[in-house]
Parts: structure tokens; sequence; C-alpha cells
């Protein structure tokens, strides 16, 4: 599987935020995305995603069959917001979203263990703090299989243990023959291609 | 699409789910109904499914702006709005309104024949405008949907909801109330305002969510 992107342009409010962009990752390769604040890090990925039109060029995947015929049905993606209740239990989110999005992979108490959450399950996500809802969100990675990992800002919040515990999901994700598109200022702890915004644009 | 519907209850009954918003409004408007009105009994029943339907609709308005806010807020709307190769997005919104009607609405139908006492209302006109209720409310949310969505990226959308969707309910409000009246005043008929009604319902039930997907869809940013 491929995800291609070519002389991709977006905008946010008829205001060009970066055009030009071109990259082509393959199964097991990540990308990750640097740049200053306002650079279009989270426009680039939501345009990947689907979820705001592209102003010039085409994003595309390739090769990911029946199964994942579209970028939005092959990613995961995770936004600034962590998209889940505070009114329901972690649980609860989770099974949700592993019913809602199918093709489970790991439970939702291997993925809660996996992410260091084991035990707290039952809380109401409202409970939680910054760091372990997004521990909570990253979780939600887990629990269905998507090929493409969207990441923005996947690490804000999180301490220096669940950060190097969470590299080493997205290195177990690349070495699964998974894509990880993550834009971030802080180092990820992950091997991949570096693209710099707000320089070529 | 059942996990999406149960969470959605489960969202609507626990706290601050606002479940219980609407009941307590339709119950405070047909409780002064009377008080009003004055003590004219005959006057008071022969209103009384005018003003059930039309307490039942403005509470119906109510809780509407919430439908896809909520989702918008936590980031949880971005991943059903990806999710549409999956589940088509209207279903996902069909789904979602189903939900906030059994959730929100239902309780008024199951209250309408309680509040139908306070107005002297006969047992069979009671019955009557219940089974309206039953029929017809979930063409208000139907389009209440489409609403919600045009206006899901505005903090205080409530209003401008109420504003956009009310005119167009209108026909419901019309077909729901004859056939409430039909069921009790001798030359009217019962049958067809009904059947109208339960086709409305339908009728929108495909363009209400059909609308609100393709406004659900650009209007994410």
């Amino acid at each position: 599987m491929r995800l291609i992107a070519e002389n991709l342009g977006g905008e946010r409010g008829g205001d060009t935020v970066f055009s030009g962009i071109g990259f082509a990752l393959a199964d097991g390769q990540a990308l990750v995305v640097t740049g200053p604040n306002g650079s279009g890090k989270s426009t680039l990925l939501r345009v990947i995603a689907g979820l705001l039109p592209v102003a010039e060029g085409s994003v595309r995947i390739e090769g990911g069959g029946e199964a994942f015929p579209s970028i939005a049905s092959a990613c995961h993606y995770l936004g600034h917001q962590n998209a889940m209740k505070p009114a329901l239990s972690v649980t609860e989110n989770l099974r949700f979203w592993r019913d809602f999005n199918g093709d489970g992979q790991l439970g939702v108490e291997e993925a809660l263990e996996t992410v260091g959450l084991g035990g707290i399950g039952h809380l109401p996500f409202g409970y939680l703090s910054t760091g372990q809802r997004r521990r909570a969100a990253i979780a939600k990675l887990l629990v269905s299989h998507r090929p493409l990992w969207l990441l923005d800002e996947p690490t804000a919040g999180l301490d220096k243990a669940s950060e190097g515990r969470f590299a080493g999901l997205m290195t177990r994700h690349c070495a699964d023959g998974g894509m990880i598109v993550a834009a971030t200022h802080l180092p990820l702890g992950i091997e991949g291609v570096e693209l710099r915004m707000g320089e070529t644009g | 699409m059942l996990a999406l519907f149960l969470r959605d209850i489960r969202l609507n009954i626990r706290a601050g789910g606002g479940a219980l918003t609407g009941v307590i409004f339709f119950l405070a408007v047909i409780a002064t109904i009377p008080f009003g009105v004055g003590p004219d009994l005959k006057l008071l029943a022969r209103i009384g499914p005018a003003i059930l339907w039309i307490g039942a609709l403005l509470s119906c308005l109510l809780g509407l702006d919430r439908l896809f806010q909520a989702d918008r807020e936590d980031g949880s709307l971005d991943l059903l709005v990806l999710g549409n190769d999956r589940h088509m997005l209207a279903l996902t919104v069909l789904t979602k309104c189903l939900a906030h009607w059994a959730g929100s609405v239902l309780p008024l139908v199951i209250a309408a024949p309680l509040l139908g006492l306070f107005m002297n209302m006969e047992p069979l006109s009671i019955g009557a405008t219940a089974l309206t209720l039953l029929v017809g409310t979930p063409a208000i949310t139907f389009i209440g949907a489409a609403g919600a969505a045009v206006a899901v990226a505005l903090p205080r959308g409530g209003l401008l909801i109420s504003v956009l969707v009310l005119p167009l309910t209108i026909p419901v409000l019309i077909f729901g109330v004859s056939a409430s009246y039909g069921a009790t005043a001798n030359p009217d008929p019962f049958l067809q305002p009904f059947l109208i009604l339960a086709a409305l319902t339908l009728f929108l039930s495909v363009l209400g969510p059909v609308s609100a997907a393709l406004a659900l869809r650009h209007g994410t940013d």
C-alpha cells in the first residue's frame, strides 16, 4: 500500500496555508511533519484525511484493495481532541469505537494495558488527567486496525515514560507494515522521513 | 450502528444528557395553559390536542442543537464523517436521530396522556393525540437534524435551528392536529390526515438524514 501526495495545497478560510507538498509513503514508513505554529501541519493532516477539501494537487492511496479503497477508510485520525465522551467510562468509549470502526485487533482491556492505563477502564473519561486522556485516545488506535495513522501532536500532554511507550507502539505499527503521518514539534523517537513545512511553501 | 445508538442513548440518560429537559419544558407549557385560559373546561378540551402538539413541537426543538455539536466539540464528529465508507454518513445521522428521538422525544409522547388530563381531554382524544405524536414527532427530529447539521459550527445555534426548522415542521403540526381532532369531531376524518402524517415521517426520514449528512460533510473545518 502506498500513500502518495503530489503538489498538494491546502487552504483555510480562502487563504493558502501551504502548497506544493509532495511525498510518497510505502508500507512501514513514517513521515514526521514539523514546522513552526501556523505552518499548516494540522491542515495538511486534515486535507490528507479528507476532512478539508484539497485546494490543488492530489493525495491518494494505492493498493488498498477492497478493504481500504480510500484514505478515509484506511486511516486513524488522532486530532487535537480525543473524540471520547466524558460522561462514559473509558471502557465504554473504547468499546464503542471498536464496534463502530470494526476490524477489531486488540481487546479493550489489552489496549488499555498497552498504553499503561490498566485497571482504570471503569472510570468516567472526564475524571482522567490530560495525559491519561491522551493515552486513552491512543488506545483507540489499537482497538481497530487501520494501516495509516494520521497523528496531530500525538504526544501533547504525555510524560517521558508514555512518550517512550508510544514511540514503541509507532515503531511496532511501522514494523507490521503500517504507515504513519505525524505532525509534531517534539521529537517523537521514531525513524522517519522529515517534512519541514513553512519553508517550502 | 447499534453501538452508536446505544452510546447516544446512554449519553442522553447519563448526567448532563438533558433527556428530561424537554419533558420538564413540556410539563411547564401545558401546566400553565389552564391557568391562562381559565376554568372553561369545554374550551380546554377543545384546544387540548392543538396545545399538546404545539408543546411537544417546541419541546422537540429544545435539545436539537446538541445533536451534532457535542460530537463536534470532542472530535467524534470527524471520526464519524471519516467512517463514511463503512457506515454511510446518512445512516449514521439516521441512527443518531433515532437515538435522540428515543432518548429525548419518546418521554414527551409518554408524558402526553398525563398532560392531556390537565386539558380535560376525553380518553379517546388523549389516545389519538398520543398516537399522532408517536407517529409525527420523528419527522420533527429528522427535519431538526438537517437544521442542526447546518448550524453545527455556531456556538449558540439553538435559536437559529428553531427558526430554520419551525417553518418546515408546520405541515407535520397541521396534519398531526387535524388527525387528533378527526378522532373525536365526527364529520372530520381521522385516517387520511393520519396517513399523510405517517407519509411525512417516512419521507423526512430519508430527506432529513441525507441533507444533514451533506451539510456535515461540507461543514468540517
